[in-house]
């Protein structure tokens, strides 16, 4: 398995604080990674690092096969080289229905000329149902994004990923403000996704971390503290230390 | 698809005031709409236009510009260069006929210049007026030189990822640079003099008053096409993701969209129907001149569609229509001032008073404006 994505030593600083220091990381595909560590860790800067939005200072980012550089791409290209990203606080269109938030989420020719003489096909409509149904709002296509509850925001935003068919999927703190029954959804939606993708996911809540039964990242102070099996990590003096210490 | 349904609705509202307005007019009908306010009717149809292209730019895809005006009134300028030309030089060829000599076509051209540029003391043709003898050439400017200001202003502004009100001030700049440039003297366009004589369409000999209707009907049609082309945008996919755009720029970024280039294909769109808009405004005006594209021009038309109802574009023009109509009565002097024995109110000082009250309390009462209204009342 080579990787898709490889960070190598980068670092990134606003105002002369290190968000994050020397990061180092790779993921194959298929793969899913939890990605750990406490508040202000750097996990969200990580993600903007990759998918465009934050520039590093130094360090490389390299992408797939030909090992592309991510770094000369503008967030556009990114996502469409394959990067689907999943923000902290749920965004979707929120006076738009459940139905053309997907539909516009779905891989096609993303310039505007295309985007204008667009014709939705039958093919479009039975993905678009095919996703509604794995993100449980299959009942509220026709429902306006903005008054969803919280959770079924958050599902629609990880459809709207899926919709893109990315081959790495950057999730951040999906479950956040979910019930149990919700998370639980959220994990097999995750877990189905990461038998074709790369997935990283970064939460807090262990129990959720558990449940995607992966190898985790623990990050602290912008950069790598330890890596292996979530037992593996934990048993780790360091990380007790990071998270008990607090 | 909701801006594609009220098609059908505006075109018959919009046919119904055409015929009501041929009808009572004086080259066609009864004669009990004068000329004047014919052209007052015919212009206001294209601030509606203009309005429409706001609309596009504002309501839908989030950039508020506040100088949308510069566009309309290059249109203006485009269009009165040729219509100046030709008029100028029919008259000038018409002195000259009783010439012992005949005059050469140099000096014709010659004489032309004169009257046109001697009030700024030139005499010779500034650069820009290189195509304002060909009507084509110039019909072709008025698509392309707003086209193009968008263009390069958009690609800097967008490219920079300059938004909110930082955009808008930009925008104001942009049309106050404009309006200063054209004051100058020597800058070819008449300075404050601007272009005037517009009216009179060379090589038409009917009157004002079958001008005018004529006009009015262009206007009609300019707007009825508007309207079509932009449900049509705004209804389908590329309607959704300039929507996305105006709620949520980074989540349509991270989608793998390029916003800057939809942001600026809504700009150069709108630019174009703008400039589109002034082309057919000022014949019926009969004059332009650099303080048409003031800064405050834009925000107006900023503020008909606020009050219309953003992101509607039935609305936008309901907005224009009301305000700019209004406007006409209040500061036209026809309005009656109110005694109110220690004080009297003059509306042509208190016109903007109550314009911007209007505004405010629509702001607050009625965030989707009159159309937001209009929409509530439907639905129920
Ligand atoms: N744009 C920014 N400007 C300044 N500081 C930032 C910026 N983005 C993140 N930071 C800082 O970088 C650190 C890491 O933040 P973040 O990546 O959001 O952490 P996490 O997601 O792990 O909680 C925090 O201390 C945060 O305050
Ligand atoms: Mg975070």
């Amino acid at each position: 398995m080579s990787a898709l994505l490889e960070v190598n030593g980068v670092s990134v600083s606003f105002d002369g604080f290190k968000a994050i220091n020397n990061l180092s990381f790779s993921i194959g595909e298929p793969e899913m990674r939890a990605v750990i560590g406490p508040n202000g860790a750097g996990k969200t800067t990580f993600m903007d690092i990759i998918t465009g939005k934050t520039r590093p200072d130094e360090g490389e980012v390299l992408w797939g096969e030909e090992n592309r550089s991510l770094l000369r791409m503008s967030e556009a290209q990114i996502a469409q080289a394959g990067v689907g990203r999943k923000f902290q606080r749920p965004t979707v269109f929120e006076d738009q229905s459940v139905r053309d938030n997907l539909m516009v989420a779905l891989k096609k020719d993303r310039t505007p000329w295309a985007a204008l003489t667009y014709r939705g096909s039958d093919a479009d409509s039975a993905r678009i149902e095919e996703l509604a149904t794995e993100i449980g709002l299959l009942d509220h296509l026709s429902t306006t994004a903005g008054i969803l509850s919280h959770g079924q925001k958050q599902w629609l935003e990880i459809g709207m990923l899926l919709a893109q068919e990315p081959r790495l999927l950057l999730v951040d703190e999906p479950a956040a403000g979910m019930s149990t029954e919700e998370r639980e959804h959220t994990t097999d939606i995750l877990v189905n996704a990461a038998k074709t993708k790369a997935v990283v996911v970064v939460e807090h809540d262990m129990d959720f971390v558990r449940r995607l039964n992966c190898r985790v990242t623990v990050l602290h102070e912008g950069s790598v503290l330890a890596e292996g099996s979530l037992d593996h990590v934990m048993a780790n003096q360091e990380v007790i230390d990071v998270y008990l210490g607090r | 698809m909701r801006a594609m349904k009220t098609v059908p609705y505006f075109l018959a509202v919009l046919f119904a005031v055409v015929l009501g307005v041929t009808i009572l007019s004086q080259a066609y009908g009864t004669g009990g709409i004068s000329v004047s306010f014919t052209k007052v009717l015919g212009m206001t149809l294209c601030l509606c236009l203009a309005a429409l292209a706001m609309d596009l730019v504002w309501g839908y895809c989030g950039i508020l510009s506040l100088g949308h005006f510069a566009f309309f009134g290059l249109g203006g300028y485009m269009v009165g260069m040729w219509l100046m030309t030709a008029r100028t030089e029919a008259v000038v060829r018409a002195n000259m006929a009783n010439n012992v000599i005949p005059p050469t076509e140099a000096e014709i051209s010659q004489g032309t210049a004169l009257q046109i540029f001697s009030v700024v003391g030139a005499e010779d043709w500034p650069w820009m007026w290189a195509v304002s003898d060909s009507l084509f050439l110039s019909l072709l400017l008025v698509v392309l030189i707003p086209g193009l200001l968008a263009l390069v202003f958009g690609w800097l502004a967008f490219r920079s990822r300059v938004t909110g009100v930082y955009l808008s001030i930009l925008t104001q700049a942009m049309t106050l640079a404009l309006s200063l440039y054209l004051f100058q003297n020597d800058t070819g366009l008449r300075g404050n003099n601007g272009l005037s004589g517009l009216q009179n369409i060379p090589g038409v000999s009917a009157g004002q008053s079958y001008l005018s209707i004529w006009f009015f009907w262009a206007s009609a049609l300019a707007l009825a096409l508007g309207y079509v082309g932009s449900a049509w945008v705004v209804s389908g996919k590329f309607g959704n993701v300039v929507r996305g755009i105006r709620d949520d720029e980074q989540r349509v970024r991270f989608l793998g969209y390029s916003v800057e280039g939809y942001k600026l294909f809504v700009f150069v769109l709108s630019a174009v129907i703008c400039g589109i808009a002034g082309a057919l405004f000022y014949p019926q005006a009969g004059i332009i001149n650099p303080d048409e594209i003031a800064p405050i021009a834009s925000i107006y038309l900023a503020v008909w569609v606020a009050i219309g109802g953003r992101g509607r574009l039935y609305g936008a023009v309901i907005g224009a229509a009301l305000v700019s109509l209004l406007s006409t009565y209040f500061t036209g002097g026809r309005a009656p001032d109110v005694n109110l024995g220690i004080f009297t109110i003059q509306w042509i000082d208190w016109w903007p008073v109550l314009l911007g009250l209007g505004f405010v309390l629509i702001t607050l009462f009625a965030p989707n404006g009159i159309a937001g209204l209009f929409d509530k009342l439907v639905r129920k």
